[in-house]
């Protein structure tokens, strides 16, 4: 099975459904709390990432019975240096984001703490890719 | 501990309307930096944090948080209340500062997220 979840550049207000809907979904198929959260987390972060770091992307979650697959990509300024973004505590979040208790430079890294593989792909001026797999078994 | 515990021992007032009241909270986090609370905040737990929009009941309804306290008297959006109530997130406001409802709910015996 495979949901696409659009997420909009900047949109504040909306930030969080993408998340919400897809930590609904893992729970209704009876997906173990422990997965559901880390997923959730994982989500969470990619999503708020869209929102304050691209020009706009998607989430696409993947569910067959061995793994979850979280692809999040986006259009937008890409990463120059991943070694540098992923490093906790650096961040380039907007004030406007930092006001809201964003831009902790913790999000990826989250990400990969709650993943049983990691991925991340960047072109500069194209976008990013950021793909996670949570083990079923 | 439960909520109704919780707003007594801070002189809390909730602000979400229908809540349960006695919902179990074991853990407490303090921290206004969101990825932090994703990071470290447990299931069951109360989260003391001055933000008050919208992608704080994200979070905490993400992360399965019980309750949230928001510390001097600030307001709170409408919307992050309706959000809240939709969620069954309670929300409580106090006149005390974070250190002290820290200390309050320390003393009371709820404990560090583990
Ligand atoms: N999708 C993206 N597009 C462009 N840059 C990004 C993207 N995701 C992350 N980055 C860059 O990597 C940095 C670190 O990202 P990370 O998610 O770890 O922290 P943050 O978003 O700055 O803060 P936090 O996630 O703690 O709120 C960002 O500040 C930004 O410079
Ligand atoms: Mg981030």
């Amino acid at each position: 099975m495979e949901y696409t979840y659009n997420v909009e550049a900047g949109n504040y207000a909306l930030a969080g459904e993408a998340s919400s809907s897809i930590k609904a979904l893992l729970k209704k198929l009876g997906i173990s709390g422990d997965i559901v959260r880390r997923m959730a987390i994982a989500a969470y972060e990619a999503e708020m990432n869209i929102v304050i770091h691209s020009k706009g992307g998607c989430l696409i979650l993947k569910i067959s019975p061995e793994e979850l697959i979280l692809i999040s990509e986006d259009r937008g300024p890409g990463i120059p240096d991943i070694d540098l973004a992923m490093k906790e505590g650096y961040s380039t979040a907007p004030d406007e984001a930092r006001e809201m208790g964003f831009g902790a430079g913790m999000g990826l890294s989250n990400m990969k703490r709650c993943a049983d593989e990691f991925n991340i792909k960047s072109t500069v001026g194209i976008g990013t890719k950021v793909q996670i797999k949570i083990y079923l078994k | 501990m439960t909520i109704r515990d919780i707003i007594e021992c801070i002189d809390g007032k909730i602000l979400t309307s229908e809540c349960d009241m006695e919902q179990n909270v074991e853990y407490g986090y303090a921290c206004d930096l969101l990825s932090h609370v994703m990071a470290k905040c447990s299931p069951n737990s109360v989260w003391i944090t001055v933000q008050t929009h919208l992608n704080v009941v994200a979070v905490a309804s993400l992360v399965d948080i019980a309750c949230i306290i928001i510390p001097e008297s600030i307001d709170v959006e409408k919307e992050t209340l309706d959000r809240a109530e939709k969620e069954g997130i309670t929300i409580i406001s106090t006149g005390l500062n974070t250190f002290e409802i820290c200390g309050r709910l320390y003393d009371m015996g709820i404990s560090p997220c583990p």
